[in-house]
């Protein structure tokens, strides 16, 4: 019951996120903003974590694929397919739900329970709209850039593991990274990461624009966002990977 | 001029407005008051629009605010200024960029225009030098002023205050209530103020409904208040020892 409420109010906000902008010049800088504010501000945590997660990769998989029959530059291949199908995508985007999911349900939740959203309606701006598609947008265009760039620094911190640690010979690691490429791998990748982008926007603005009461609910509100947009990440990646890939 | 007809509206089965009719006057600083409780906030929210009342109508000069689609609305709210409680300003935006928003929203002013507005404005609220700073670090009676100045940046017809001097001190009150009513005479507009402050009622009280438990029971000018012969009334109006030394 509880689910289909939310959902079904989920839906009709975002009906009404979808209306015509009354300005759209307005809504055009707020995107610029958003970009900077949401995206940018998030790259150095995306770097840090995607080297370190590019060199652990390559560390666990020599260790683990030691065999004979195995080719040493598959460990370089592996690193390559999970940082590109998977990690970047999929890990990033959960990042960023907690990271920037967090921080839109709590500043339109706050802006909910200091009535500026009233205000905003008041004047006769579709509140909705100017809150939230600007975000979405915003975060449609920033977050695949963020994740190729995490893509490259994760197999950098592959390379720079094998080059100082010598757990395999960095010739065999690039010719690994470089064997058997397929550039659909990368489209799916952005296809996962502009839909993670949506939920993530949407969901926790949803949580936000709904926060009813003061400051406890406004953090309860930022809680669930995070909880809930990572649980829909998690689900359409399942669905989203048996689509294009199956 | 608003005129509310047969406005009733409840929550949950409770009746909070009981078939309330009123008539708010232009170039008027129309109060409405009560106790805690008594409905005033709601009322104010179903003449604006925010809340939907179960029967009656909500005239705007001519036209019934509950017949209108959503569009006619957001075009009608555009004539609209409201003060909030809180002041409601936007944290995320400086004063002056407040008092723009509603003017990049809606107007086809330019830069130079909309910033002269603003500053039109200020000076209307006699704040200076504020432009740039940021709601947190104004004062609680200075953000009231600037949420004054927002609510008439876009030169609106209507003007509508919920409690506008509550955590206030009493000579500030007084300048914010004031400000309020020259505001409305200089630009004509009609205003709505919702109050429990008797010091309002006979500074600014041009025209008072009196709501107890979700009917209007008494409506007059501050003339007339002291001496209305309803009993819920006289027991508001004279509830502080200050009014009853008054009285005799
Ligand atoms: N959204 C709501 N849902 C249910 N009941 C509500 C709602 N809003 C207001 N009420 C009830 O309506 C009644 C009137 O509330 P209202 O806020 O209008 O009072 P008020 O006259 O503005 O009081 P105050 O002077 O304290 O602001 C109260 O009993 C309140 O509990
Ligand atoms: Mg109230």
């Amino acid at each position: 019951m509880n689910f289909l409420f939310h959902t079904g109010r989920y839906f009709l906000l975002l009906v009404q996120i979808l209306k015509r902008p009354e300005n759209p010049s307005i809504y055009r800088k707020q995107i610029i903003v958003e970009m900077d504010y949401l995206g940018l501000q998030s790259l150095g945590i995306v770097s840090i974590i995607s080297v370190f997660m590019g060199a652990v990769l390559t560390i666990q998989t020599a260790f683990n694929t030691e065999h004979p029959l195995l080719p040493i530059y598959a460990i370089g291949f592996a690193t390559r397919q999970a940082i590109i199908l998977e990690f970047a995508p999929t890990i990033v985007s959960l990042i960023l739900a907690g990271k920037v999911g967090s921080r839109i349900a709590s500043e339109i939740g706050t802006m909910r329970v200091t009535e500026q959203i009233d205000a905003l309606e008041i004047m006769g701006v579709n509140a909705a709209g100017y809150l939230i598609l600007p975000k979405t947008i915003a975060m449609v265009i920033i977050n695949p850039v963020l994740i190729v760039i995490s893509m490259f620094l994760g197999i950098l911190g592959g390379y720079l593991v094998s080059l100082i640690t010598h757990v395999m010979p960095v010739g065999h690691y690039l010719y690994g990274i470089l064997f058997d490429f397929s550039p659909f791998d990368i489209f799916y990748a952005l296809i996962k990461t502009v839909v993670f982008a949506v939920i993530i926007a949407t969901v926790s603005g949803y949580y936000g624009f709904y926060t009813r009461g003061g400051a406890l609910e406004v953090g309860q509100a930022s809680t669930k966002a995070v909880v809930m947009s990572s649980i829909y990440i998690i689900l359409f990646n399942l669905i989203l990977t048996q689509l294009l890939l199956a | 001029m608003i005129q509310v007809s047969n406005v009733s509206k409840s929550f949950d089965g409770v009746p909070v407005l009981k078939d309330i009719s009123a008539r708010f006057e232009q170039g008027k600083t129309n109060l409405i008051i009560g106790q805690s409780g008594s409905g005033k906030t709601v009322l104010l929210k179903c003449i604006v629009g925010m809340l939907e009342c179960d029967s009656g109508s909500i005239l705007y000069d001519d036209l019934d605010l509950t017949r209108m689609n959503f569009s006619q609305r957001r075009v009608l709210r555009q004539k609209i200024g409201m003060l909030f409680q809180g002041s409601a300003l936007f944290d995320s935006l400086s004063v002056e960029e407040n008092i723009i928003f509603p003017l990049n929203m809606f107007s086809t002013m330019n830069k130079e225009e909309k910033r002269e507005r603003a500053n039109f404005c200020l000076k209307r609220v006699d704040l200076q030098n504020v432009n740039h700073m940021f709601p947190s670090e104004l004062s609680g009676g200075m953000k009231k002023r600037v949420a004054i100045a927002r609510a008439i940046a876009n030169k609106p017809s209507f003007l509508f205050c919920d409690e506008p001097n509550s955590g206030l001190d009493p000579i500030t009150a007084i300048v914010i209530d004031n400000l309020i009513k020259e505001i409305t005479k200089e630009f004509n507009i009609t205003t709505i103020i919702n109050t429990h402050d008797m010091n309002s009622v006979m500074e600014i009280g041009e025209n008072v409904a009196f709501i107890y438990k979700g009917q209007l029971w008494w409506e007059g000018s501050n003339q007339d208040i002291l001496h209305s012969g309803n009993a819920y009334l006289d027991q508001f109006v004279y509830s502080s020892k200050l009014m009853h030394k008054l009285k005799k």
